[in-house]
């Protein structure tokens, strides 16, 4: 069942000076529950317009947004309730927590808010969510969220945004200030999320080997228009567009490196070159 | 033939907390003039700390603890750094070492041309040259990592990302040091534009002949742009050898382990579990 529709969505500014800028150009797809697509592209590809967009933030020139088969409310009722199905996870876990409070007090937030469960319930269920996404639950609900690590951290957001079971998850490099030492975990929890809860993922990155690794599909999106779709590994291992070869080429792949031409110059300059004064 | 520009022998820090933290623990590495030596390791292993405290610039309440750091100058004179008194420190950093700082987009300031900051350097390091001579050298500058003369005085928020790290690295190449640190250099830049940066540093390198340490979590890439790689852990160098033995022959475990850590481009599936 398709949870999200894209229907041939456009957003313009118009920029002073320099006319009108198209930050998406006709942008058409479909996300089915229980799968993620990486939307996969450089700064000012138009990806941050996309979860812009699907948060309301800005809202489409032109196009249609579905949410389960139903347009985006504007307002009340059906507003909350499409902010309830859909969810964020941000980038920077230091950033998208509150100092002030502690971890229980931010997930309680979205229990009590949407009346997820009965309030005598609350602390039980802020328990299972911190269970859910591998944290022990004594440990850290009465802390606040500079006595947490990164990792940690965005492990409370996940959880944040499970509370109010959503349908969509969109993850906007949720992995990108995390060591690379912990991504993996924490993309493996979303992965069992997803699997487990049936969610929708929409994953934005510029990570090609996380995108390949975490979705279903890929789309590739370049100055606002999808330039290559497909199931992740024909659209990362075997790119058919130029733009999406020039972000292949560009990421970092130690698989090939050690036989690649580029690193067979590079030491070239550096026998004839190096040891210099 | 390999000459050493930077020997640091048994180096120690301890952050003197309660209880003290051994940041980093009898440290013993050499860096070769024109090398590009690589520090990777977690979080909280040492790496910075290290990279700092090298060039004294950690304040309290780290402390060095221990060892002995001698920078073996292209004049042929050696450098005792812990040695040095305030005046000639001040002086022999920039000049001899300079940093590109993590975070470098925001290091700037917002309300100086990019050209003041740049004429700044030259100001305080090289106070004998002519208002005309520093601006020619900006200028030069700002060629050599192609932002472009006419930027001169651009502010920092006119320029993207990209040009911003470039004029850092311009700051940093100013004084043509023999050893540049950077830490995590192109960590918020997307992967275009850190590709062009590291193009740029590998091809500066070449041209300048300065050495590089290069800080980043970020495996991958560092195998990319390092000779040689030193991996940290809980302020130990627990693996250092060449990039490529790194990757193909890795010696200690918790390389193998940071190795496994990291989903590949284009090698087998199954990292993520799905």
């Amino acid at each position: 069942m398709s949870i999200l529709e894209f229907d041939h969505v456009s957003k313009i500014y118009n920029v002073r000076g320099a006319g009108r800028m198209k930050a998406l150009d006709d942008v058409s797809f479909t996300l089915e529950s229980g799968r993620t697509i990486g939307l996969v592209g450089q700064s000012g590809s138009g990806k941050s317009t996309i979860a812009k967009i699907l948060t309301q933030l800005e809202t489409p020139t032109s196009g249609e947004i579905r949410l389960d088969g139903a347009p985006i409310p504007r307002r009340g009722r059906g507003l909350r309730s499409y902010r309830q199905q859909l969810r964020m996870v941000f980038q920077d876990p230091f950033a998208s927590l509150n100092p002030y409070h502690s971890i229980r007090y931010h997930i309680e937030r979205p229990l009590r808010l949407d009346d997820v469960v009965p309030k005598q319930q609350t602390e039980r269920e802020v328990r299972r969510l911190l269970e859910r996404v591998q944290l022990v639950p004594d440990t850290v609900i009465d802390r606040r969220p500079h006595e947490l690590s990164g990792g940690q951290r965005q492990r409370v957001a996940i959880a944040r945004a499970l509370a109010s079971r959503p349908h969509l998850l969109v993850a906007d490099e949720p992995v990108s200030m995390l060591d690379v030492s912990i991504r993996l975990g924490v993309l493996n929890l979303l992965a069992d999320l997803q699997r487990e809860e049936g969610l929708g993922v929409l994953y934005i990155t510029h990570d090609l080997a996380t995108a390949r690794h975490f979705s279903d599909e890929v789309i590739v999106l370049n100055q606002g228009r999808i330039v290559e779709r497909g199931p992740a590994d024909d659209v990362i291992l075997n790119p058919q567009n130029a733009y999406t070869r020039e972000l292949r080429a560009a990421s970092p792949d130690p698989e090939n490196w050690f036989l690649s031409k580029e690193r067979s110059d590079a030491s070239k300059d550096a026998s004839t070159t190096g040891g210099t004064r | 033939m390999p000459e050493p520009l930077l020997t640091v022998r048994d180096f120690s820090v301890v952050y003197d907390v309660d209880p003290p933290v051994a940041a980093v623990k009898d440290v013993t590495l050499e860096l070769q003039r024109g090398e590009i030596l690589g520090l990777a390791g977690e979080s909280g292993c040492g790496k910075t700390t290290l990279a700092y405290g090298v060039q004294r610039l950690l304040k309290a309440p780290a402390v060095i603890t221990g060892g002995s750091v001698v920078f073996h100058d292209s004049s042929g004179e050696t450098i005792d750094i812990n040695a040095l008194d305030a005046e000639h420190m001040r002086r022999f950093r920039w000049d001899k070492i300079s940093m590109v700082f993590q975070g470098a987009m925001n290091a700037l300031n917002p309300v100086a041309t990019i050209g003041s900051q740049l004429s700044d350097v030259f100001e305080v390091h090289r106070p004998e040259m002519t208002r005309r001579q520093r601006r020619a050298e900006v200028e030069e500058l700002l060629e050599i990592v192609k932002v472009g003369r006419d930027r001169i005085r651009s502010f920092p928020h006119e320029l993207s990302g990209g040009m911003r790290q470039r004029v850092m690295i311009a700051m940093a190449l100013a004084l043509r040091p023999q050893l540049m640190v950077m830490d995590e250099p192109t960590t918020a830049l997307d992967v275009l534009v850190q590709r062009e940066i590291l193009r740029q540093i590998s091809q500066l390198r070449h041209e300048f002949g300065f050495s590089v340490i290069f800080i980043t979590h970020d495996l991958p890439l560092l195998l990319e742009i390092s000779d040689r790689i030193a991996i940290m852990r809980e302020g130990e160098i627990v693996e250092l050898q060449s990039a490529e033995g790194i990757w193909n022959d890795p010696q200690h475990e918790y390389t193998r382990r940071l190795l496994e850590s990291f989903p590949r481009l284009t090698g087998e599936r199954g990292v993520v579990v799905r």
